[in-house]
């Protein structure tokens, strides 16, 4: 499968402090599912920014969807953004929209007419379970329902590539387990899925992940299979 | 209806109402004090060229001898040369009771004795070539009627035409200010309103909105304020405006009553707040664009 992310000795410092992620070079294949981990303060939310187009990096290479998006203009960022979900650790759902309008919001971004998304939008409410809730605003929902919708809304658009940070870390196993399934539901239709996570137990839940692991800013890929580049006799016994 | 590029779902990811701040409220005062500055100004445009055009196209012979006899038969050759000059219109001479009239305010009855020798006056009109030979008409004036004196009213009307002008380039320069406090307002307004919908912008941002979507929300919003504040603040100009004339018209001046407000101006007035909605709208988005093109 062809890298749809690829980091090469990417270094992130913030001001001129030393820096949060150092020497990254790792390679993501397309429809691949990743586990990131690692310790509170590991950098995991950083580099999940850089994934997400948050946050340029200090210095090193990185390409998504085969482009340098270091150098990339700031006008074509956009394009770019629309084909990556986003969870966020704290939701950002916009407190004064409806759940239906928050997770509606990336069709009407991407100038889906407003007749088109409302099956799409309702749909995506079932499924999360909020089929009830869909004009209850944000302040209003507990906070397993608020990350459904925030779940709901990244995976609306049928994004190629999801980042997700903490995703389960308020709901219960139950609702964790489902929206796993959905992830990987998405993940067979040919999304690449990148989980951040403390759940060690999440780890063992799809079967075909790769977890990359990350500690004081260093990426550790004892397997090799993330090393980019890629090892000369790395073959097929590594997934992806 | 998409107005100013935003449908009703877009608009409803900024919250507030109108008149939520006190941008529609500056706008306002912004707007009577640019109005009025305005048909000041296009008031003291229109009277100038009005004074300049009639007021400057009168002269005034005056014959001063004792001798009354002398006085009309002087009076009669000024009048009969005159009225056979080309570029003169009209030749009129003052009558006795005229003359009286215009002097009884400041003598009295008493003053105004029958005896009490009085110039004999003639008022000439002249054509705009009349005006250009106002030299030959004077020359050929003193032939006929050696003690005529010749008064142009251009002489006394061009310092005050000159004023007139100051003040209406005042107004105008008034204008002028009040247009950048305005951009200034809006840039403030503009600058507030993305501080208060950084989360909103931020999602959108992430999520793939390009600068000018999210620009759209903030420009419809700042120039309906800008608007509807105009519209106000035109309303109040207007009323002033009205009040004013009533009383100039009162005074029954003919150089006070020589400025009012031609019917373009009007229109000028009247097109100030949608030009206020359209200033507001273009600084809003260039404000916003520029602000967010400072961000990844």
């Amino acid at each position: 499968m062809a890298g749809i992310v690829q980091f090469e000795n990417v270094g992130l410092r913030y001001g001129t402090g030393a820096e949060t992620l150092s020497d990254l070079s790792f390679s993501l294949a397309q429809g691949g599912f990743y586990f990131l981990t690692g310790p509170s303060g590991a950098g995991k939310t950083s580099l999940l920014k850089m994934l997400y187009l948050a946050q340029r990096p200090s210095r090193g290479s990185i390409r998504l969807f085969g482009e340098d998006v270091v150098q990339l203009r700031r006008t074509r960022l956009p394009g770019f953004r629309r084909r990556i979900g986003m969870v966020f650790q704290d939701f950002r759902l916009i407190p004064h929209l409806s759940a239906f309008d928050n997770i509606a919001l990336p069709l009407r971004i991407a100038g889906v007419d407003e007749r088109d998304l409302v099956t799409p939008v309702r749909e995506m409410l079932a499924w999360v379970g909020l089929a009830d809730r869909a004009s209850a605003r944000p302040p209003t929902l507990s906070g397993g329902e608020q990350q459904r919708v925030a779940i709901a809304r990244a995976v609306i658009g049928r994004p190629e590539m999801l980042v997700a940070d903490e995703p389960t870390g308020n709901v219960d196993p139950e609702m964790a387990a489902r929206l796993l399934h959905l992830f990987d539901a998405l993940n067979t239709l040919g999304t690449t899925i990148i989980v951040a996570t403390h759940d060690i137990h999440l780890l063992s839940r799809v079967a075909s992940a790769n977890v990359m692991r990350l500690d004081r800013g260093q990426l550790q890929d004892p397997t090799g299979a993330l090393r980019y580049p890629p090892r000369p006799d790395f073959g097929q016994e590594a997934r992806p | 209806m998409m107005m100013f590029g935003a449908s009703k779902a877009d608009r409803r990811l900024l919250p507030e109402g109108r008149l939520a701040g006190p941008m529609p409220w500056v706008i306002a005062i912004m707007m009577f004090l640019t109005a009025l500055a305005a048909a000041g100004g296009l008031a003291m445009e229109s009277a100038a060229a009005r004074l300049g055009a009639d007021l400057g196209r009168q002269v005034t012979v005056q014959i001063v001898l004792a001798d009354p006899a002398k006085r009309d038969q002087e009076a009669d050759a000024a009048r009969q040369l005159l009225a056979r000059q080309q570029g003169v219109t009209e030749v009129r001479r003052i009558g006795n009771d005229e003359m009286q009239a215009l002097l009884r305010p400041w003598l009295g009855d008493a003053g105004l004795e029958r005896d009490l020798p009085l110039p004999a006056m003639i008022d000439v009109s002249l054509s705009r070539a009349g005006r250009d030979r106002l030299g030959a008409i004077t020359n050929a004036l003193r032939t006929a009627a050696p003690h005529a004196r010749l008064d142009d009213h251009a002489s006394w009307l061009a310092p005050l035409v000159s004023l007139i002008r100051a003040l209406g380039l005042l107004a105008g320069g008034i204008v002028a200010l009040m247009v950048g406090a305005t951009a200034a307002a809006v840039v403030l307004a503009a600058r507030t309103a993305l501080n208060t919908h950084r989360q909103t912008i931020d999602v959108m941002h992430l999520m793939g909105a390009t600068d000018v979507q999210i620009a759209r929300l903030f420009q419809r919003r700042i120039a309906l304020d800008a608007l509807f504040g105009g519209v106000l603040g035109l309303v109040g100009a207007v009323g002033v405006i009205l009040l004013l004339g009533e009383r100039m018209r009162e005074i029954g001046s003919e150089l006070v009553g020589s400025i009012a407000l031609p019917w373009t101006a009007w229109i000028v007035l009247l097109a100030l707040p949608l030009l206020a909605g359209v200033l507001a709208l273009t600084v809003a988005r260039i404000t916003v664009q520029r602000a967010l093109g400072r961000t990844l």
